[in-house]
């Protein structure tokens, strides 16, 4: 048997329906995967090799019965900590929740164990999904398999780090300002976005909850639609969530994977065009894989979006601003961490002595610029301007696909940078996101899909899409896919 | 502390102007919680009805509960509000133990109801009340607080219930009450207890205060005439109508003392005692808290479709003071007469027992009279007495047949409370019932005229009135089971 880690989980599957593998032979593997490299790469936070092994076999066992499964049932699957699961320690990367263990599942959870996909494990992330490189967790840093002095990108970092090392097929992330598709582009993996709404939030820590979207991390385009359609679909559990029907990504994707683009119209961003920031690689690899895509038949041309240069202000007054509410029931009275209960302090006390210890810094700096930018005084000239701003961002948005299908631009305009290299200047850590956070701003679906090399590491190709129309996200960039030979996620060096 | 003597009511009255405010809150009576499906009866287990949603916890949504929605438009409708086109809950971001997620979620500057009034009777005249707003929002948990005064402060240790968090809750709020002068603290209670009758009459809250249903603050300043307003308190802790105005009545003095020695009026909210009918401070308001409100995310904006609005207007029941009216000119009752009534809170029982077929001369006497005695003297609300309309027009139709007279009547109604069953059994069971064999009355009225010759003798001399003493002396005969007027008659015919 070859290396079942190196299979996609559309593969895998294939080979579980045919019966030349079981579920517990393929899980196993990825257990065995992640014990011999893990030490290596720090992408789990905790293992649950038990519980994923049973789900295994109950799959395998159902199988055998003839029973109808699902089509991802029995591809394991690992899950970033900031979405909860019954039973298993869930931490949002925070010493706040270091000995929490929820009591529910998220309702992307339950959907995953519906299809029987047995769950690896817990993925590392910066705290509470606030940070690009993960360095912001309170655990420790996941290392880049394709360069172990390099971040693995964030705050999904941990699910993307696992998905490039082989210690999971599948993963789980969340895209608040890009945390999916960034750590997806330096790792030479795939990270999608779907639509804002077009899943649940029930069971995902909240960050900032306009913002907050929960998506695949996989090394193929197929593999992302698969699992798309296992999560996505309405929720009444989530008043945000769209009751509409899923769009049919895998369609769209096997339709892309035949290389055809035909009568697709894509818009390069003309502001993103004109940033300086981009390192010259990235840019080289994008333009390489605008080539590609109209060598299928997409006819590609500029389109201005003037409010995108103030996505990334606008974005850092809205996240810190629901961020600073969101994340005040962290407060030692009902569950998580309590420091300083000695009889001897007041209840304000306890609940200042918590949160201090119990937030890392880019936590606590976010915390107080929302707090300020919400306050009485402050908060018509800084929150509502910049939910002005995600207004008029929403409508360059609109105009732009009056003129085409889906817009493109680099995912990220760095690659993988080195340990410490950004955590002094917090600025330079948020421009990681400045090409990511417009999609969070308007809802709509984005996704980041390898498209070359810079100097040996991954750069990112970005495809965004109108909002519920994650079909045409996936079409192009399984395109893009399948003009790669072999594919960028076939390509990471191997940690062992 | 103010070393100021205290004026008197009537003189603080007289040289100073009285300006009052209102907010109510009230505890709607839905199924389920605001934004959860947990349970809201009142006096379970401590913290049995709760779950992830509201008991905060992370990576719970909540979703809004449109029963509580409904009966808040019907509130708002039944006082005259508009209802807004479009409106958003917001959060109220402040730290305290008993809210699970250190912000309420609440109504700011987008209420459901705004703008509306309400008509109340105080004394034969009618004033309007101006109502501001009236919003929904979710109610907090409850500390117990143990050691010390149960207050917070002193206290050794708090627990928290949260059963009530999250139970819907609107709240009410007048504009500024001008111009009641002396009569300010009657005109709220009049007006809280409009407020309580007409949701009560809505049906969607059991508005009991001595339970928390029904919540008043009461806001109090003073000024010199033609001066701006003065400085306002917040008087909290006032758990039933009389407190309401017991509370504007003791503030009303200590405020003018105040200002007569030259004080200013702390701003700052009072805790009333019910036992001593004094206010304590409470918690400044000097610096004003800052909430940083902002609309919630986590919720879809609501827009009532304006013909369902229509809809529950039209179907809104009969208010209580129209019926009030109504019943005042069926009955043929005096003002004085029905205010009587409304203050023993019999409307409704009087109103049931003459659907029972009763006349409402007589149902009003039974209710008011015995039954009002009987209330009195145990102290309980007359609906707690254990007599049913049914059975009040039940013992009224035995008297109307001639079958009791009012003084068996009293006998009956004792069996009927001491729980014999209804009044026909009770007549039956203890014998009572009027002595219509005219063969006994006969014979008492001969025994009575021959052991009363000298009072014979006048009857027969023409003086009718002295029969009085032997009619009584036969209804003595006959354990008051004659009717008195045949045995009167009987004696008229024997001695003419």
């Amino acid at each position: 048997m070859s290396d079942l880690t190196k299979r996609t989980a559309a593969e895998l599957a294939a080979s579980m329906e045919a019966g030349e593998v079981t579920s517990e032979q393929v899980t196993r593997a990825f257990v065995d995967r992640i014990a011999a490299v893990d030490d290596k790469i720090h992408a789990f936070l905790h293992v649950d090799a038990e519980g994923a092994l049973a789900t295994a076999r109950r799959v395998d066992a159902d199988r055998a019965a003839g029973k109808d499964l699902a089509p991802l049932a029995g591809v394991p699957i690992a899950i970033k900590d900031i979405v909860v699961t019954k039973g298993l320690p869930t931490t949002a990367g925070s010493k706040m929740l270091e000995s929490w263990i929820p009591p529910y599942d998220a309702t992307i959870v339950e959907r995953i164990r519906a299809a029987g996909m047995p769950i690896l494990g817990k993925t590392n992330c910066d705290e509470f999904a606030m940070g690009s490189s993960t360095e912001y967790s309170a655990y420790g840093n996941t290392f880049n398999p394709w360069d172990l002095e390099r971040i693995p990108g964030g705050s999904g970092g941990g699910s993307s780090a696992a998905v490039a090392a082989r210690m999971a097929p599948l993963a789980i992330g969340t895209d608040t300002g890009g945390s999916i598709r960034q750590p997806g582009a330096v790792t030479g993996t795939v990270g999608a976005k779907p639509t804002y709404g077009a899943n649940s939030r029930y069971g995902l820590i909240a960050f900032s909850s306009s913002l907050d979207t929960p998506g695949p991390v996989t090394r193929t385009m197929l593999d992302a639609a698969m699992l798309h359609e296992v999560i996505c679909g309405h929720d009444p559990r989530d008043s945000t969530s769209i009751p509409q029907p899923v769009p049919p990504v895998v369609e769209a994707a096997r339709q892309g994977l035949s290389g055809d683009l035909s009568g697709m119209r894509l818009g390069i961003i003309k502001e993103f065009a004109e940033e300086k920031g981009a390192e010259p690689g990235v840019v080289a690899a994008f333009e390489a894989g605008v080539e590609a895509l109209a060598k299928l038949g997409a006819t590609i041309e500029e389109v201005s979006c003037p409010h995108f240069t103030y996505a990334l202000p606008a974005y850092y007054l809205i996240s810190p601003s629901e961020c600073s509410s969101n994340l005040a029931r962290y407060d030692s009275v009902r569950y998580g961490l309590r420091v300083g209960d000695d009889g001897q302090h007041s209840l304000e006390e306890v609940m200042s002595a918590t949160r201090e210890a119990g937030f890392g810094p880019e936590v606590k700096r976010r915390i107080i610029l929302g707090t300020y930018a919400l306050s009485a005084g402050y908060v018509d000239q800084f929150y509502g301007q910049a939910q002005k701003v995600r207004t008029l961002i929403t409508r360059d948005f609109e105009a732009a696909y009056s003129k085409v299908d889906a817009l493109v631009s680099p995912t990220t305009p760095f690659v993988a940078f080195k340990f410490g290299s950004r955590t002094a200047d917090p600025y330079q850590m948020y421009l990681a996101d400045l090409f990511t956070i417009p999609s969070n701003l308007s809802g709509g679906p984005a996704i980041s899909v390898p498209s070359g090399l810079s100097d040996g590491l991954p750069a990112g190709f970005q495809v965004m899409a109108p909002t519920m129309r994650d079909d045409v996200a996936y079409r192009v960039c399984a395109a893009l896919e399948s003009t790669q030979e072999p594919r960028l996620s076939d390509m990471i060096p191997d940690v062992v | 502390m103010s070393t100021a003597t205290l004026p008197s009511y009537e003189d603080a009255t007289t040289r100073y102007e009285v300006v009052i405010g209102l907010e109510t809150h009230v505890e709607l009576g839905t199924r389920t919680k605001m934004f959860c499906g947990c349970s809201t009866v009142f006096g379970a287990e401590p913290n049995t009805q709760v779950c992830p949603v509201c008991l905060g916890l992370p990576g719970s949504l909540p979703v809004a509960n449109g029963a509580a929605i409904e009966a808040t438009i019907r509130i708002g409708l039944a006082l005259n509000c508009g209802i807004a086109k479009w409106c958003r809950f917001a959060r109220k971001n402040y730290f305290y133990p008993d809210m699970p997620k250190n912000f309420q979620t609440s109504q700011y500057d987008e209420p459901l109801c705004e703008d509306g009034y309400v008509d109340v009777d105080v004394d034969g005249e009618t004033v309007r009340i101006p109502i501001e707003r009236v919003h929904l929002e979710e109610d907090t948990g409850k500390s117990l607080h143990v050691g010390g005064t149960g207050r917070i402060q002193g206290s050794s240790e708090s627990l928290v219930d949260y059963n009530r968090a999250g139970i819907p809750l609107v709240e009410i709020v007048t504009r500024p009450i001008v111009g009641a002068g002396a009569m300010a603290p009657e005109v709220a209670r009049a007006y809280v207890t409009e407020l309580r009758e007409i949701v009560r009459s809505l049906g969607v809250s059991d508005v009991r205060m001595e339970q928390g249903s029904l919540r008043c603050d009461v806001n109090t300043s003073l000024n010199l005439p033609g001066a701006e307003w003065g400085t306002r308190t917040e008087t909290k802790n006032v758990n039933s109508l009389r407190s309401v105005e017991r509370a504007a009545r003791s503030e009303i003095p200590r405020q003018a003392s105040l200002l007569d020695a030259g004080e200013r009026i702390v701003q700052e909210t009072r805790h009333f005692h019910e036992d001593t009918g004094d206010t304590t401070p409470g918690r400044s308001k000097e610096t004003a808290t800052d909430y940083r409100y902002f609309p919630e995310p986590d919720l879809a904006p609501m827009a009532p479709d304006p013909q369902w609005v229509a809809d529950l207007k039209a179907a809104l029941p009969e208010l209580p003071r129209q019926r009030r009216k109504r019943l005042q000119a069926q009955w043929g009752l005096s003002d004085h007469d029905m205010a009587s009534v409304l203050n023993a809170d019999a409307v409704d029982l009087i109103e049931a027992t003459i659907a029972a077929g009763a006349s409402s001369e007589s149902a009003r006497k039974w209710w008011m009279g015995e039954l009002s005695r009987h209330a009195n003297d145990q102290d309980l609300d007359l609906a707690q007495v254990p007599i049913t309309p049914a059975q009040v027009a039940q013992l009224q139709g035995l008297i109307d047949a001639g079958t009791l007279n009012d003084k068996l009547a009293r006998q009956v109604i004792e069996g009927v409370l001491a729980g014999e069953g209804d009044p026909e059994k009770v007549a039956n069971a203890r014998g009572l019932a009027v002595v219509s064999d005219t063969g006994a009355l006969t014979k008492a009225v001969d025994d009575a005229i021959a052991a009363n010759p000298d009072v014979a003798d006048k009857v027969r001399g023409g003086k009718v009135a002295a029969a009085g003493a032997l009619v009584g002396a036969v209804m003595k005969a006959t354990k008051g089971q004659a009717d008195a007027k045949t045995v009167r008659e009987l004696i008229v015919q024997k001695l003419s």
